[in-house]
């Protein structure tokens, strides 16, 4: 599909000296994305919701796994498990070479200096919550701030309520536009020496918006405050390198990125992480225990008390080893051209608006529709075989800003297709029909 | 079986598309606010009762068509009924879409039978009661408000 965009534009430069660019680019151009191939990969997506094929639209809540991650897993438990870092048989020791392999697999995936930077966790959520009790509540005095935005979704926003509210600090809100982009000048003129931490999203899971997050960054840290940045949604749809971003802790989720549920990763830089006290006390984060005194352990087994998801590290492994071998240009393009044709055909509903209309969206097209609430949409499409999100996305502040209780999101993975966009908007029909 | 049409019959979309009983009631002695937290649906119901009989009801809020239509049926199902009749009819209403209702409940609910369909629809069976639980809110004491979590 992003072949034939970009066909059009080297037909368009065939004339003269610009024939020969056109063939030095073709060259270089990354094959275009070969989707039938992907979804082979992903044996769920072959299947029958009430007798008409699955539609998938609904990758933000979480994406689908490929036969290599549940392989990965199955392998584990048939082959290797045991637990990990205690014992001196040879199970224990292949189950935690795999789960530190997938620590060193996920440092090289976001470009982090140091794999005990690489603290695996449950989630995002518990990812922020982390920071939020180590780093932030250790620190936060009465009229302190932390700077989020208006757009989080609400395991960034909650925990560091919740530290301000156990602190005295207080939380500033750095507004959108209508378009639902962050207001920079706000967010600057909100950063003062009373900062304590910036929290923002780097793609936001209701509108689709990718936040400046270098801009953000580097405006912060020249004021020196740390940033933490929520990549839940970010990291599906592109690469992410921590080490060029320079920011402070960056928090994803294992099932948003074709890995499995009850795993994710914080990434703190070490020179933070070090200093903060461990959130969880029990076995593994310890180094010694008497008792009079308990000595912690170092990064990263300092902040994973207990045993981990072995399973889900190695799982996760399995899901970033796929996306590598994945041409990750070409699928992000085949995902904007999905975007682009959902909303084209969309604009042929006026009974439709768009929410969020940020350039350059990152896989996400959120929608109301007069003659339906989300709630019909949603039940409707399902009973077609499309499934989408319908509600407010954990994202209440942000509903209450745009002034709409709630909305129909489709969000896509690169398994996607333009066949199916067209069964979307097919079924979008049969609701106009219903309820119009 | 969770065929589409069995939700959505023709009196639902109906009550959706024209509600009775939609807005305020100049007499109301009994207010409550619904919240259904899942969709972001909000409602209102007034109630003026007296001697212990419902004289008049009305609703208003938005909502998906599952807890408009309900609303709007309720309020013709309630309105003229004594209060303990209405916190029956809740009940027995409650019991249709969750478990399921034997014929005799079936006729006693009458009209109300139309949202048998939304127990095949798990994720729809809070839309369909968040109007009555704001009426048995409203009945049960002055302004107050609920929420279907
Ligand atoms: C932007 C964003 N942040 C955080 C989360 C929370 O992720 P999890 O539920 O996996 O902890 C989500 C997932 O819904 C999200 O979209």
């Amino acid at each position: 599909m992003n072949g034939h965009a970009a066909n059009g534009s080297a037909v368009e430069q065939v004339n003269g000296h610009a024939a020969e660019v056109a063939a030095v680019e073709q060259a270089f151009r990354p094959a275009p994305f070969n989707v039938a191939a992907v979804r082979r990969d992903f044996p769920i997506l072959q299947q029958q919701i009430y007798g008409k094929p699955l539609v998938y639209l609904d990758n933000a809540a979480t994406a689908q796994k490929p036969t290599s991650v549940i392989d990965a897993i199955s392998n584990y438990y048939l082959a290797d498990n045991a637990n990990i870092h205690r014992g001196v048989h040879l199970l224990s020791e292949r189950a935690t070479a795999a789960y530190e392999g997938a620590r060193e697999a996920v440092r090289r995936f976001l470009n982090a200096a140091e794999s005990r930077e690489i603290v695996f966790v449950r989630g995002t959520t518990e990812a922020v919550n982390l920071v939020a009790h180590s780093y932030a509540r250790p620190a936060l005095k009465p009229d302190d701030e932390i700077v989020v935005s208006v757009m989080e979704h609400h395991s960034n926003f909650v925990p560091w309520k919740m530290a301000c509210e156990a602190t005295g600090a207080r939380l500033r809100v750095v507004p959108i536009t209508d378009a639902g982009e962050l207001r920079m000048d706000e967010y600057e003129r909100l950063l003062c020496d009373r900062t304590r931490l910036v929290a923002l999203g780097h793609v936001s899971n209701a509108l689709g918006t990718v936040n400046p997050v270098a801009d953000i960054v580097r405006l912060a840290h020249a004021r020196g405050i740390p940033v933490l940045l929520d990549g839940a949604q970010a990291v599906p749809h592109m690469a992410v390198d921590v080490g060029a971003l320079d920011c402070d802790f960056y928090a994803f989720s294992g099932h948003k990125l074709f890995g499995p549920t009850g795993i994710g990763v914080l990434y703190g830089k070490a020179a933070l992480m070090d200093h903060m006290p461990p959130w969880q006390g029990g076995g593994d984060m310890i180094s010694s225990v008497t008792l009079e005194e308990v000595r912690y352990n170092t990064l990263p087994a300092k902040f994973e008390a207990g045993t981990p998801d072995i399973a889900g590290a190695i799982g996760l492994a399995a899901a970033i080893e796929y996306l590598n071998g994945l041409d990750r240009v070409a699928a992000a393009a085949h995902e904007a051209a999905l975007t682009r044709y959902l909303e084209e055909r969309l604009s042929g509903f006026p009974d439709v608006t768009l929410v969020g209309r940020a350039p350059g969206k990152a896989g996400i097209v959120s929608f109301v529709m007069s003659s339906a609430h989300p709630h019909d949409i949603g039940t409707v499409l399902d009973h077609e075989g499309v499934a989408i999100r319908t509600g407010h996305h954990c994202c209440q502040p942000l509903m209450h800003r745009l002034g709409v209780p709630a909305t129909a999101r489709v969000s896509f993975a690169f398994y996607n297709t333009r066949e199916e966009v067209d069964r979307f908007v097919d079924a979008l029909a049969r609701v106009r029909e219903m309820f119009g | 079986m969770s065929d589409l049409r069995e939700l959505y019959q023709e009196v639902i979309l109906d009550h959706h598309k024209r509600p009775r009983n939609f807005g305020p009631l100049a007499a109301a002695n009994h207010n409550a606010d619904g919240h259904n937290p899942l969709c972001g649906d909000r409602l209102t119901v007034h109630v003026d009762v007296a001697d212990g009989v419902i004289r008049g009801v009305s609703f208003e809020g938005a909502g998906c068509a599952i807890s408009r239509a309900s609303a709007s049926l309720m309020t013709d199902a309630v309105k003229g009924k004594s209060v303990a009749e209405a916190e029956r009819l809740f009940e027995e209403f409650r019991q249709m879409v969750t478990s399921g209702v034997d014929q005799a409940v079936e006729e006693s609910l009458g009209k109300l039978t139309v949202f048998c369909g939304v127990r095949e629809f798990p994720s729809r069976v809070k839309c369909a009661s968040l109007s009555w639980h704001t009426l048995h809110a409203a009945l049960e004491s002055k302004d107050t408000a609920v929420s279907t979590e």
